[in-house]
């Protein structure tokens, strides 16, 4: 079938290709060809160099095969079997809060999360429910003020296509890796941040008041520019655990930070992990870089893994700019059946660029983990200078954890420091704090957070909170 | 309060207490002493639920409840306090966030109101002026990185903080000079009411000197051989524990 038909069977064929249901007559049918990237952009009424770019991605995907490095094992995913794209408002999740796993709504109700809340999370339309749209307005307003944009990605691309034609896919080329090239071919929403020369963001820039466009699917796209002297702080995510219909995400996420500018990441993940047996879990592969393009300039990362049966993760900086400072803050959890492989890259190229891992893994119950780390100093990047920390912490006797440092230097004058340790919870520590009154599982979740604490103290305080409850929360049960 | 009949335990295969018996009544300090290896530490360890020890024989009740069946935090609740010989560390646990937990814990199992970060705040204040120490202990891990007299004055700020009904205080005075002996005496001291007892188990006459006990009892292979005032541990003093039969174990 060729490209145009094939558009035009899928947006108007109510046979071939046509919709599944009336209530489900935003959602493609599974399968992914060419016509299918075409009808996404054609959907989205995206301009040619858009459709152009999908294009060539999908055209590259095609010639690539599945990694398989990574120390993670799950069933083949078919590719032809999954729908990409459903529109943003689509009708077929859950209607109320009956009909969510008890145990989701147990863990909204420890954190304290309200109904309405709880509703938009698990996916059910909440539109009028409550006032996130007016504190949104006031937010857009306030950012408008200082010439911060902050929309969705489609916004931007009829908006600001300039910007976007520029910077998309600077940073994560097409060619990156599988999982970015598919995302290249078929995104379907994300956001985009610009900050102007000299501003400083005036808020924190969270998802939580993006809760009326959170359906932005599971192939999102984030895009994040900083203009020379510039600061943005972004947070990711939601300490709720988040319900998803789709198993496969692949999302991209690429900062660029000019001359002087400094771009804060966070991210708390909590997708669904599976049920005990890690059915039904989701397949978190993500491509994440930041590109420290002008000098002095600061990327830092912070990340708190909590969900997904597999991720697949290594948020990483290109240290270009002289001077230019690149972290990686980590806490990553993996319980039950979870699998994580996950880490950061360090691509130091510019003069005296410095670089701070922090990684910290644990593992309980079956969980999996494997820490993945990049270190290069280029030829020409006089004076870098990295520390890298790797902490595992195992929980039990069935879990395990892997760190595999890589450190390529090419200049001798680097400054190199890594420290790795493993440990157990000791008995030791559990009754000490059994005896000073502290049940089991409080005695696990307060030396864990001690664990962690070096991570958090990185997070944004409202953040830090959650994260820490969520913590405790994800490892009720884990020491029996 | 406490009372210990024929108590027998064992660390694997081996039997370390062998029929012990210890009567504690309320107000009562009593001082425990004995070689080096006499199960002085297993005894706290026992008394205190820890894992790994195994009760053959013997009972333990406190204020009437049998206490054996008692999980740690249960123990905690009654009011039985231990600090330990080794003081653990926690890093990255700050040690009023930790104190703060316990003592709502505690407060919670109880029935008890919990206390809000100003209460707690001002009764810390409190309780560190009275045992003359600094304040910078509150903002440091549990324990992590302190000396070995810091982490025995941590112990007893903690106790202070959670009085408890029966404190174990295991060798707090080994390795301490004598400024830190001071504070340790001047925390038992100041805990010391009708209401509350502590055993003190120590390797020496000089916590004495500052803790006046009430009875002083010899620990020696598993079982109490002898108890006294507090002459006796002048006695020992004097005669070391040869005198009773009680060499030092292999
Ligand atoms: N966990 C253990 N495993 C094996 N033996 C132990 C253990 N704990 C104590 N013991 C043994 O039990 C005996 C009593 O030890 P302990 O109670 O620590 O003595 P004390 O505190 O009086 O010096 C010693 O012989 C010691 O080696
Ligand atoms: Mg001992």
């Amino acid at each position: 079938m060729s490209a145009s038909t094939a558009v035009e069977a899928i947006v108007e064929s109510e046979y071939e290709h046509g919709f599944i249901t009336e209530i489900e007559s935003d959602t493609f049918l599974p399968g992914l060809d060419e016509g299918v990237v075409r009808a996404i952009s054609a959907r989205k009424g995206e301009p040619e160099f858009l459709l152009e770019y999908r294009l060539r991605a999908f055209r590259h995907w095609q010639t690539l095969a599945t990694p398989r490095w990574a120390h993670v094992h799950y069933p083949e995913i078919d590719y032809q079997a999954i729908s990409y794209f459903s529109a943003p408002k689509s009708q077929d999740g859950p209607k109320s809060l009956d009909e969510i796993d008890p145990a989701l709504r147990e863990t909204y109700n420890k954190l304290g999360i309200p109904i309405e809340e709880q509703m938009a999370l698990s996916g059910i339309a909440v539109d009028a429910v409550f006032d996130s749209v007016s504190v949104a307005t006031t937010f857009r307003t306030k950012l408008a003020e200082a010439g911060v944009i902050f929309c969705a990605i489609s916004e931007a691309v009829h908006d600001y296509p300039d910007l976007i034609k520029q910077h998309l896919g600077s940073v994560v080329p097409h060619t990156d890796n599988f999982y970015a090239a598919l995302n290249a071919a078929v995104f379907s929403d994300g956001t985009f941040v610009y900050v102007p020369k000299g501003v400083r963001c005036p808020m924190e820039l969270s998802t939580y008041f993006r809760i009326n466009a959170r359906n932005t699917g599971q192939f999102e796209r984030t895009l994040i520019v900083a203009e020379a002297g510039s600061h943005v702080s972004y947070l990711e995510g939601c300490t709720a655990p988040m319900r998803d219909e789709n198993q496969l995400h692949a999302a991209v996420v690429e900062l660029i930070a000019m001359d002087d500018a400094e771009i804060k990441y966070s991210t708390v993940q909590n997708w669904y992990p599976g049920d005990a047996q890690g059915r039904g879990g989701i397949y978190n592969f993500v491509t994440k870089r930041g590109d420290c393009r002008g000098a002095r300039s600061k990327i830092s990362w912070t990340q708190v893994e909590t969900g997904s049966a597999i991720t697949w993760k290594y948020p990483s900086c290109l240290l270009r700019g002289d001077d230019s400072v690149g972290e990686f803050y980590s806490v990553a959890v993996t319980k039950g059946r979870q699998q994580a492989d996950t880490g950061t890259k360090m691509i130091h190229l510019g003069r005296n660029t410095r670089s701070t891992i922090v990684s910290k893994g644990i593992s309980a119950g079956e969980g999996q983990q494997t820490y993945r780390g990049l270190v290069r100093i280029a030829a020409k990047a006089q004076g870098a200078r990295n520390h890298t920390q790797c902490d595992s912490l195992l929980i039990g006797d069935r879990c395990a954890a892997n760190t595999f440092p890589y450190i390529e230097v090419k200049n001798p004058s680097a400054q190199m420091e890594h420290e790795a340790t493993t440990s157990k919870i000791s008995d030791d520590q559990l009754f000490y704090c059994r005896s000073r009154g502290l049940t089991t599982e409080d005695s696990v979740s307060m030396i864990v957070n001690g664990f962690c604490k070096q991570v958090f103290n990185q997070l944004p305080m409202e953040f830090a909170v959650e994260a820490q409850k969520l913590l405790s929360i994800s490892l009720e049960g884990a020491v029996g | 309060m406490l009372s210990v009949k024929g108590l027998k335990a064992n660390v694997g295969d081996k039997e370390i207490l062998k029929g012990l018996d210890l009567e504690i009544g309320r107000g009562e300090v009593h001082a425990i002493m004995g070689p080096n290896g006499s199960g002085k530490s297993t005894l706290a360890h026992v008394l205190s639920g820890r894992e790994g020890y195994t009760v053959t024989g013997g009972s333990v009740t406190f204020e009437g409840q049998d206490l054996l069946d008692l999980e740690p935090e249960a123990r905690a609740h009654l009011g039985l306090f231990l600090a330990f010989q080794y003081p653990v560390e926690l890093p990255g646990v700050n040690n009023t966030y930790f104190l703060k937990a316990a003592l709502n814990a505690i407060r919670k199992a109880r029935g008890e109101p919990e206390l809000d970060a100003v209460s707690f705040l001002r009764l810390m204040k409190e309780k560190l002026k009275v045992l003359h120490l600094d304040d910078s202990l509150l903002k440091r891990p549990v324990n992590f990185g302190f000396s070995g007299g810091e982490k025995k004055r941590n112990e007893i700020f903690q106790m202070a903080i959670l009085e408890p009904k029966l404190a174990i205080l295991d060798e707090t005075d080994s390795g301490l000079d004598i400024d830190a002996l001071r504070i340790v005496a001047d925390g038992v001291n100041a805990l010391r009411s009708p209401e509350r007892s502590v055993i003190l188990v120590t390797h020496y006459q000089r916590l004495l000197d500052y803790i006046q006990p009430d009875y002083v009892h010899v620990l020696a292979k598993g079982q109490i051989i002898r108890s006294g005032g507090k002459e006796l541990a002048l006695e020992l003093e004097d005669k070391g524990y040869g005198w009773l039969g009680a060499e030092e174990a292999a």
